[in-house]
């Protein structure tokens, strides 16, 4: 089956298989930054950006996207991701880096729709990105920051 | 009060939170774990697992899996050498039971490897594996720990197997240590304390589930890419089971996704290393999560049961500790977890002086426990915390006042160091720095302790609680374990630091290479990390046992300090400078009449320049610990309980470490945050249940409640540095202590909020409403 998609910018076209998901997909064609940590869109790892919104791949089959565009970690590279990554670092938000493309993914969506989040907004964008390493503190952490930084106060007043 | 705080001195590149040095190639999602890479020809492999808890296999037919389009080998135990070693990837020798098999004809839980497929697609590879027809004679299992050691039933009675305490009772290891009398003791102390605490099943998720390629080089030797914290050990078990010799192999460990003692287990390596040598093709297998949480390893359940003895005024005279630890199907880790649980609690209150640690740990039909994070600490410390409570409420003292007037003080030494090693004797110790009283106060300070009996709940279908815990751990294996660093000076005056300490990610190659720069006198930049790969790193025992930034970080101080003694003994003979009067400061290298930046010497070291001096700078040193500093903690937890459902509303979590001197303290403490949740976790929410077959019934995330952002309660670490003065730069250990504290702290405080006692984690709101219900039923 044919699917063609956006892929990090380029119109792309793929042969796909029947059943075949989009994790795999992406995987496949070098987007390695999309992580297989569950197959089941229970831990986060594998999110993309599809249409802006952060989904989990592993649950979306590569020909549910076609028409769609998809951005990666490999195709992020406006000033929102770049901040993003240095407060993340700065923080000490990442550890092992496993769960970290799936988080940047969510912070990304969370904060191209509100640039100005509370922390329990915060908290219930990135409660679909499980991580063992940091007890999420830092992560929660490197959001206000970039939040601050991009122009809102992240304290959640509007 | 310690007095060994941290050093007036102040640091140029140790002690500051510095970002990671692979920091960048993570938030670029660069393909650098061990499933990103690709292998041209390669094949994928998978296993086909037990569906039976007991049985033996009759027979195996793969001649319809064969004729799968795409399957290109299978393995069995009709074709696989059986080869009788342990999983537990240790230090030689192990003291862990030779009780596990590549492939076995019989099986010991579900979940057990029965055979495995290469093939050239995960399509190909799972239908080959459903086309395998195995004939099972069934065998009783044995599921109940308590009825292991006296059923007809027996787990381990194969011939071959070696280093069972007792497989006539199913009983893998045992320990049994008395100093004094403490039976004796504790009938003529004025109080005692008696509690028994049962915890339960946990698995380590570390969100990259185990990942391998084994393939041959040009020259035929096996090279094993693995998400492995044991690099070295995984090269020797390879060896072991495989009759290779170990020249014939290499082992790199990429970066790894997270492995909390699950990574330290030797895992996929044999099977794709036997499809590598039996295909000549790459071949890479990973664990579906399913497969994570059911074949790989977990923690070791237990009963644990502690006896206190004190005198009217709460002083300690004897503790008794009795332990029934669950090993489940392999003995791997049995022995040392066992240990553990007494080794790693009862130094913390050596005010008892009277002391009898005993247990075993017994064979069940029953998933693999092995080390995790605490690693059989937080079993211990569960009971020992929540019995220490209850002193302190029978003596009329504040449980702090009750745990500063029995734990341990520098310069004080506890006979467990010396009576209870790993899985033998320890070595004697005494405690060289510990702030402990100051973690306690500023804890407390910290969650408002005084002020506990006037908060309110935040609606009356709530009450509200208190709790504390405090803990101790270690740094490493002592006279056990070795690390070693090598570092070479590059033409910049940069230098490549080849360690084979395993950062899984941890830190531990920005740790190491902070301490290598601060010795050095140069950038963190200056320092190029390269971690663990057999054939280019000098040995490590790997990251285990809270052992990275003491004992590795020491073979990079004592390495960075022989780099510097002979740049200065070269500079000294090519200038005839006196190496006496050779001063060197942050880059500079200074004689009595020539001065070079450490850039010039370096680029002139191997130039004409240099004459016949010319030299490539390269130092090796090792580090064989001989103590193992314990890191403490103190820990306050405040909550509510909703009386109406019995769920714990976990609102603030406060844990004060005495970590030593924090290398770099942003890292630290990352450590404690992430064993904080993990622990929250393993307290109230995580369990692996099985059915009346002995199946796991909820191996997902979905079923396996890991905490998310919106369970995590507000989270204060405060790090009370001292100075080790064993340790680089004054610093203990930090990766494992946080795990310890949730327990305890938690049960405490809903006992202060409800006064019911919570004895079997996780305290899920159905066993708190049931209990609280009962307390009710009887008033």
């Amino acid at each position: 089956m044919k699917v063609e998609f956006e892929l990090n910018g380029k119109e792309q076209k793929f042969d796909v298989k029947p059943g075949e998901v989009l994790l795999d997909l992406l995987r496949d064609n070098g987007c390695k930054s999309v992580k297989r940590g569950c197959e089941t869109g229970d831990c986060g790892a594998c999110m993309v950006l599809v249409n802006g919104r952060a989904m989990t791949s592993c649950t979306l089959f590569a020909a549910q996207v076609d028409g769609k565009e998809i951005r990666t970690v490999e195709g992020m590279e406006d000033n929102l991701t770049d901040q993003l990554k240095q407060f993340m670092l700065e923080a000490g938000a990442v550890q092992c880096g496993f769960c970290t493309p799936g988080v940047l993914i969510s912070a990304y969506s969370l904060l191209t729709h509100n640039k100005n989040p509370s922390e329990e907004e915060i908290k219930a964008a990135l409660d679909g990105n499980l991580c063992r390493c940091t007890g999420y503190v830092k992560q929660i952490d490197a959001i206000k920051e970039t939040a601050d930084s991009i122009g809102g106060s992240s304290d959640g007043k509007k | 009060m310690g007095k060994n705080k941290p050093e007036d001195r102040e640091y140029d590149v140790v002690n500051k939170s510095l970002t990671k040095v692979d920091g960048k190639a993570l938030v670029n999602g660069k393909p650098v774990f061990a499933g990103d890479y690709e292998y041209r020809d390669g094949l994928v492999a998978g296993i086909l697992s037990s569906p039976k808890a007991h049985a033996e296999i009759v027979n195996i037919d793969t001649s319809k899996a064969k004729k799968v389009d795409g399957v290109v080998s299978i393995l069995h135990h009709g074709n696989v050498d059986r080869a009788p070693h342990t999983t537990a990837g240790q230090g030689y020798p192990e003291p862990s039971p030779y009780d596990a098999y590549i492939f076995d004809n019989r099986v010991r839980y579900v979940g057990d490897r029965v055979a495995a497929v290469a093939g050239e697609s995960r399509e190909a590879v799972n239908e080959g594996l459903s086309k395998i027809d195995v004939e099972y004679r069934e065998l009783d299992p044995v599921f109940d720990p308590k009825k292991s050691r006296d059923t007809t039933v027996l787990i381990h009675d194969e011939e071959d197997s070696t280093g069972i305490y007792d497989p006539e009772r199913n009983i893998a290891a045992n320990v049994d240590i008395e100093i004094g009398d403490p039976e004796k003791v504790i009938s003529q102390s004025d109080v005692v304390v008696e509690e028994k605490c049962r915890t339960q099943f946990a698995q380590h998720t570390p969100i990259e589930p185990h990942v391998t390629t084994a393939y041959l080089d040009e020259h035929d030797r096996l090279i094993v890419k693995t998400s492995t914290q044991v690099p070295f050990h995984v090269r020797r078990i390879l060896a072991q089971v495989l009759e290779v010799p170990i020249s014939r192999i290499r082992v790199i460990k990429p970066r790894i996704g997270g492995g909390f003692g699950v990574k330290q287990e030797f895992m996929l390596e044999d099977i794709t290393s036997l499809f590598a040598l039996r295909t000549g093709r790459p071949v890479t297998m990973y664990y579906s999560r399913e497969e994570e949480f059911i074949s790989s390893r977990c923690r070791h359940p237990m009963e644990v049961e502690v006896t206190l003895g004190a005198d009217k005024e709460g002083k300690l005279e004897a503790i008794k500790m009795k332990v029934l630890s669950n090993t489940g199907a392999y003995g791997t880790h049995s022995l040392t977890v066992l240990s553990n649980v007494g080794s790693k609690t009862l130094p913390l209150y050596n005010e008892a002086s009277d002391l009898h640690f005993f247990g075993d740990a017994v064979y069940t039909n029953l998933p693999v426990p092995g080390a995790y994070r605490g690693y059989g600490a937080p079993q211990g410390y569960f009971p020992l915390e929540f019995a220490m409570e209850k002193l302190a409420e029978k003596v009329g003292k504040d449980p702090i006042e009750i745990r500063k007037l029995n734990h341990i003080r520098e310069g004080e030494t506890s006979p467990i160091f010396e009576k209870l090693g790993e899985g033998k004797e320890g070595t004697v110790q005494y405690i060289n720095s510990c702030r402990l009283d100051e973690c306690i106060d500023r804890g407390a300070r910290e969650i408002g302790w005084k002020l506990r009996d006037e908060k309110q709940a935040s609606n009356p279908h709530r009450k509200k609680g208190f709790g504390m815990a405090i803990n101790m751990q270690g740094s490493g294996i002592p006279l056990i374990d070795m690390a070693a660093a090598r570092l070479k000076l590059n033409e910049d005056g940069s230098f490549n630091l080849y360690v084979g300490a395993t950062d899984l990610g941890t830190g531990s190659d920005t740790v190491l290479s902070q301490i290598a720069a601060e010795v050095l006198g140069v950038e963190l930049d200056d320092i190029i990390v390269y971690s663990s790969d057999t054939d280019f790193t000098p040995f490590d025992s790997g990251a285990y046992a809270s052992s990275t930034t003491y004992v590795s970080g020491n073979a990079v101080r004592k390495a960075a300090e022989k780099a510097k003694d002979r740049i200065v003994e070269v500079f000294a003979k090519r200038y005839d400078e006196d190496p006496e009067e050779i001063t060197w400061t942050r880059g500079i290298i200074k004689g009595a009449n020539n001065e070079r930046s450490l850039q010039e010497f370096a680029l002139s070291l191997t130039s004409g320049d240099m004459e016949t001096n010319q030299e490539q700078i390269e130092v090796t040193a090792s580090e064989v610990p001989e103590e193992s500093p314990p890191p403490f903690a103190a820990n306050f937890v405040e909550l509510e309980v909703d009386i109406r459902t019995g769920e714990i509303d976990l609102q603030r979590y406060v844990s004060a470490v005495d970590c030593g001197t924090a290398i770099n303290p942003n890292l630290a403490e990352g450590q404690m945050e992430g064993a904080i949740v993990n622990g929250i976790g393993y307290a109230l929410t995580e369990e692996m249940e099985f059915n009346e077959s002995g199946r796991m019934t909820n191996p997902s995330f979905f079923n396996y409640k890991v905490p998310n952002t919106e369970d995590i309660p507000e989270i204060k670490v405060i790090l009370v540095e001292s100075s080790e003065p064993t340790g680089p730069m004054g610093a203990k250990s930090v990766g494992e202590i946080g795990i310890n504290g949730p327990i305890p702290a938690i049960a405490n405080a809903v006992r202060d909020a409800t006064g019911i006692e919570l004895t079997t984690p996780p305290f899920t709101p159905e066993k708190v409403w049931k209990k609280m219900k009962a307390e009710r039923d009887k008033a």
